[in-house]
């Protein structure tokens, strides 16, 4: 049986065709509409894949474009597909950290992945991968090399927690003659220190933490994570795929559930 | 199928104004009050009418924050906004405003708001501990008391009194016949056919016809739950609302949830249940202020330090209607309700062994798709899916 999972988050679309435990995907940006976005990505991977469309038992959306996508056939908050995904991806449930573009979240999970309780920033974009991109911006470099540019570095204090307020105070830092690099990890270390501050309620009851999102490529910042959590930080390989993979997973559970 | 009533409910907010404005031509006395800490008894037996004033919309608020700091609860905003902008029809019916001192962001706008209108604020205790807190409270009371008899030059009598109880406790049990309709499994209305019911009562001054109402539709309710007719389903997941008070206008996360599925029963905020729990003793060896003292000391808001009324309230409502899980509402910048609520997730989550949600938001409609993907999610979580 094969399945879909449509994930359009605020920056990038991501697509996951399950067949048993073959996982085919697809990550595409988002753009201005998350409509086309979710269905061309779509149509994409199959054709990549070269399944047909008819081959596909179930599709279910996720993410905060889930709502304007027409051709799925179920739509599953990112909350409960993230979590899903994460325990695929690494088993045994605990609690997993999720930055995306636009929000993060803190998901905790029974044993088996089952979602317990959760916490969501609020609609302000710190601590996410937009405030990555705009402290980039800031820098003139790339959000893919901020990793790499933060490594080892001592991190300068960033206090401001709002994104327009952080970058002025990058800016000021900066004439200020302030090393780039520095900066680099004191914003790595503010994202951490904002996402576990939402997130330390649940610390204590998770026996692993896993790191998902587009953020969760981020080395610096899963370190940095790690410090403030004071406990290893796990981020799966394909952890930016956790919430289309989640959504194939359900898609398949209804799938079955239908056969029978 | 929604009771035919409700339609009653959704003409009598013009006609509440047209009450409230023949009443002024006829020279009846009319006082606005803010809060279910107001002791309406007092302001019935000065033969005024006690109205509840307007601050559950958005719109006023940006007239508001011309002298108030954007960070302050919308309800004290819109408030304020409301009586500096004269849009609320009550706010300009009243002759005088009763007020009380419960939390710091309306007791320093009162003090803006009594420059517009003539204000009384009753020094409410902090606590609900002790005889010298009743002894405080009662003697806010015959401050009041006095106050209205000079402002209104009217004589407040004993008897008067316990008349005014009388129709206080009628009336409260009226409503709290209304708010038990929803008891049943599944809910014959919505909670926000519910909602604005009740909301809409509290501009009504005319007390007798108001019970009427409430009481007609609380039959039509009793009368749709005999045929079986519900707009839910026995798989529909119950709510209990606790926190911050909603109206018309600042119903948003009521909608939200009922939009994704779910069926508010129960509403423990100040809005709803809270104030109907207790009703004036009406012994007549015991004195008549003190009754009144008792029943208002004992409302659990926020306010209080500690609150433990609250929890019991929660814990009785949460079994009473049968709910499957617990969502607390706090207002952007309403320090003790947002504080509060550790205590109530804690309790909630622990105790009662319910789900549990803590939503911050504030009335406008900017976050309403990040509060649906929450709601949405709570919902699942309850769903067990």
């Amino acid at each position: 049986m094969i399945t879909a999972g449509i994930d359009v988050g605020s920056i990038s679309t991501k697509v996951v065709l399950l067949q048993e435990d073959e996982i085919y995907s697809l990550v595409r940006p988002t753009g201005w509409s998350p409509k086309e976005a979710g269905l061309n990505t779509y149509q994409e991977l199959l054709q990549q894949t070269g399944i047909s469309e008819s081959e596909v038992a179930y599709k279910v959306g996720t993410g905060y474009g889930r709502i304007s996508l027409g051709f799925i056939d179920k739509a599953v908050t990112e909350i409960h597909c993230h979590a899903r995904g994460a325990n695929y991806l690494v088993r045994g449930g605990g609690l997993v950290i999720d930055i995306g573009g636009q929000d993060s979240k803190a998901i905790l999970m029974n044993d088996h992945g089952k979602v317990l309780d959760f916490a969501m920033n609020d609609k302000c974009a710190a601590g996410t991968g937009r405030f990555l991109q705009v402290m980039a911006a800031a820098l003139g470099v790339d959000v893919s090399q901020l990793a790499e540019l933060a490594k080892d570095r001592q991190p300068l204090e960033i206090n401001s927690m709002c994104t327009v307020f952080a970058e002025s105070e990058v800016i000021s830092l900066l004439a200020k003659g302030a090393d780039k690099q520095d900066i680099i990890a004191g914003i790595h270390r503010s994202v951490a220190r904002r996402v576990w501050g939402m997130a330390s309620r649940f610390g204590a009851a998770a026996k692993q933490i896993l790191f998902t999102g587009g953020v969760a490529k981020n080395q610096d910042v899963r370190n940095r994570l790690a410090i403030e959590a004071g406990a290893p930080v796990i981020a799966p390989e394909l952890g930016q795929l956790a919430g289309a993979l989640g959504a194939a997973l359900h898609a398949r559970d209804v799938a079955k559930k239908d056969l029978v | 199928m929604r009771p035919q009533s409700m339609k009653i409910f959704d003409e009598l907010r013009n006609l509440n104004v047209l009450t409230v404005q023949n009443a002024k031509q006829e020279g009846e006395k009319v006082v606005g009050c803010y809060c279910t800490y107001s002791p309406q008894e007092i302001i019935l037996a000065a033969g005024a009418h006690p109205v509840t004033l307007c601050g559950t919309r958005q719109e006023p608020i940006a007239a508001a924050e011309r002298d108030l700091p954007r960070n302050l609860c919308p309800l004290i905003k819109s408030s304020y906004g409301f009586a500096v902008s004269k849009k609320c029809p009550y706010f300009e019916a009243a002759d005088v405003l009763v007020a009380e001192t419960t939390c710091d962001g309306k007791k320093k706008m009162y003090e803006l708001m009594s420059k517009i209108k003539p204000m009384h604020v009753m020094n409410l205790p902090q606590n609900q501990n002790g005889e010298q807190t009743l002894a405080a409270w009662t003697k806010e009371m015959e401050i009041f008391k006095d106050w209205l008899a000079e402002k209104f030059a009217v004589e407040i009598s004993e008897e008067d009194l316990r008349k005014a109880i009388k129709l206080m406790n009628r009336e409260r049990e009226a409503m709290r016949r209304l708010h038990a309709t929803t008891k049943v499994k599944p809910s014959p209305v919505t909670g926000v056919d519910l909602l604005v019911s009740v909301w809409t009562k509290g501009f009504n001054i005319n007390k007798e016809d108001g019970i009427k109402l409430v009481e007609d539709l609380t039959a039509e309710i009793e009368e749709l739950t005999a045929q079986g007719s519900s707009p839910f389903t026995a798989e529909t997941p119950r709510i209990l609302l606790t926190g911050c008070p909603v109206g018309f206008g600042s119903e948003k996360v009521v909608r939200l949830l009922e939009e994704s599925g779910a069926s508010v029963v129960a509403f423990e905020n100040c809005s709803g249940y809270k104030a109907l729990d207790r009703l004036v003793d009406e012994d007549p060896t015991k004195d008549v202020m003190v009754a009144l003292a008792e029943k208002y000391l004992s409302i659990p808001c926020s306010c209080m330090s500690p609150n433990e009324g609250r929890l019991e309230l929660i814990h009785k409502m949460a079994q009473e209607y049968q709910v499957d899980a617990v969502v607390d509402l706090t207002w952007q910048a309403c320090h003790t309700y947002n504080v509060e609520a550790f205590v109530i997730r804690d309790y909630v989550q622990n105790k009662l062994n319910l789900p549990y949600m803590h939503l911050e938001t504030d009335y406008s409609e900017s976050d309403v798709e990040q509060l649906r993907v929450r709601v949405q999610a709570f919902l699942e979580l309850v769903q067990g899916e």
